[in-house]
């Protein structure tokens, strides 16, 4: 089970550094990013993939989405 | 839909969107916009609060409907793509003094991003100090993000606390058509208009409203933000947003050539000034406080109209801005800053960094 980063409520750009820490964090594995804006959605998206993350998984949760990112 | 939708989010779909901004600005420069202001945020918000009487500076009075259709246009984008949320409770009261400062800092310039991209692609040398001083202030701005600064979180709302800013442009809208400019007059009955000066100086109604829907429409989509752009090259090294950045000012210098409205220089630039040191602080207190709101100003209308009551509170701040900038002599001039303009820049930055270094909710 990875770690989880709830950024729900939360704007631009702090989704995305919060997902940069948690990558820093654990180097590797699987992270769950909650969000609750389609730009944040995009935004951590995108910036997992330039660490070199796969994004594995994205599902409606709630208001907003659950994000699975991972990197073996 | 979903192709359209995930378009946009690609980085020819932010470049396209820059580009149909740098072509359309210098248009409505052309069809009757002031000197590289075809856009203008900070400008054309200081000109409403000049026509709804919050200051009485003769010359810069009235309703743009280009960020009528900003706002708008980005609520139907939101709509259509099911992206509203609406959202409040992220301290509006910081964000409501953050605009206040970002406006003081953009009429000490003479522009907001947006314009000081437009005016570079004019010829406006003055800009690349402005341009200097927003990367500045940008950047001093990531040092307290990085640092943990945040407003803290946003709550669900009802929907109807999304429609009220919508609302009251649309209400401005209705105002225009129903309260039009008398020939010569600089008072129909309830607005004031310039009748000379930039305030006078306008694209008709309709072609600045269809712009302003167009650009709002494609900026929610891109999430198109001038400083967003430089904060994320910044703090992440990531381009995407500058790309479309880059669009705009490469389209708008084209398009000025096109058009013979390329005049470069430092000097008798429109509604520009050279003193270069205030160029640059002025346009670093906007930058700063606009990093720490987390938008340029076109996208916090663009985040208001998809339902951001914290945007919106930011757009009004910075309406009261422009107010304060012209009743106390903030703002400046072609002449020069205005009598107050510095103490004001000083102050700005006194109060953003007391936002800066003090809040730093986690969690």
């Amino acid at each position: 089970m990875g770690s989880i980063v709830d950024a729900r409520g939360l704007s631009c750009p702090q989704p995305v550094l919060m997902t940069l820490n948690e990558i820093k964090n654990v180097n590797r594995g699987e992270i769950v990013i909650m969000v609750d804006t389609d730009t944040s959605m995009e935004n951590v998206s995108r910036a997992a993939k330039t660490q070199g993350w796969q994004v594995t998984d994205t599902q409606p949760d709630g208001d907003g989405y659950r994000i699975t990112i991972r990197k073996d | 839909m979903s192709v359209f939708k995930n378009f946009f989010a690609t980085r020819w779909g932010i470049i396209g969107v820059g580009i149909m901004i740098g072509i359309f600005a210098p248009l409505l420069q052309k069809w009757g916009n002031p000197g590289n202001m075809g856009i203008c945020v900070a400008c054309f918000e200081r000109d409403i609060a000049g026509t709804l009487g919050l200051h009485r500076a003769a010359v810069v009075q009235y309703m743009r409907p280009e960020i009528i259709g900003f706002a708008l246009g980005s609520l139907i984008a939101a709509y259509l793509f099911k992206e509203f949320r609406p959202r409040v409770g992220s301290a509006p009261i910081v964000r409501f003094i953050l605009g206040i400062f970002a406006m003081v800092g953009a009429l000490v310039f003479l522009g907001c991003p947006w314009r000081a991209l437009l005016r570079l692609a004019g010829g406006d040398w003055n800009a690349i100090l402005g341009l200097l001083g927003l990367i500045t202030g940008i950047w001093i701005g990531t040092l307290f993000l990085r640092g943990g600064y945040n407003l803290g979180r946003t709550q669900h709302t009802h929907t109807s606390v999304g429609w009220i800013f919508p609302l009251a442009m649309l209400g401005f809208l209705i105002m225009m058509f129903i309260d039009p400019q008398v020939q010569g007059q600089v008072r129909s009955n309830v607005l004031f208009y310039s009748v000379k000066g930039p305030g006078s100086m306008h694209a008709p109604l309709i072609i600045s409203l269809a712009v302003g829907l167009g650009v709002g429409f494609l900026a929610q989509r891109s999430r198109f933000c001038t400083m967003g752009a430089f904060r994320d090259l910044i703090l992440f090294r990531q381009a995407h947003l500058f790309m479309g950045l880059i669009g705009l000012v490469t389209a708008a210098f084209i398009t000025n050539l096109i058009l013979r409205q390329f005049h470069p220089g430092f000097v008798g630039q429109p509604v520009a000034h050279t003193m270069h040191v205030w160029n640059f602080a002025g346009m670093a207190l906007a930058g700063l406080a606009f990093a720490l709101a987390g938008g340029c100003p076109g996208r916090q209308i663009f985040l208001a109209g998809e339902g951001d009551g914290d945007a919106a509170v930011f757009v009004s701040g910075m309406i009261v801005g422009a107010g304060f900038a012209h009743n106390f002599g903030l703002a400046s001039s072609p002449a020069g800053v205005g009598p107050n303009g510095i103490l004001a820049v000083m102050v700005g930055f006194a109060v953003c960094l007391f936002i800066g270094f003090t809040m730093r909710k986690t969690g």
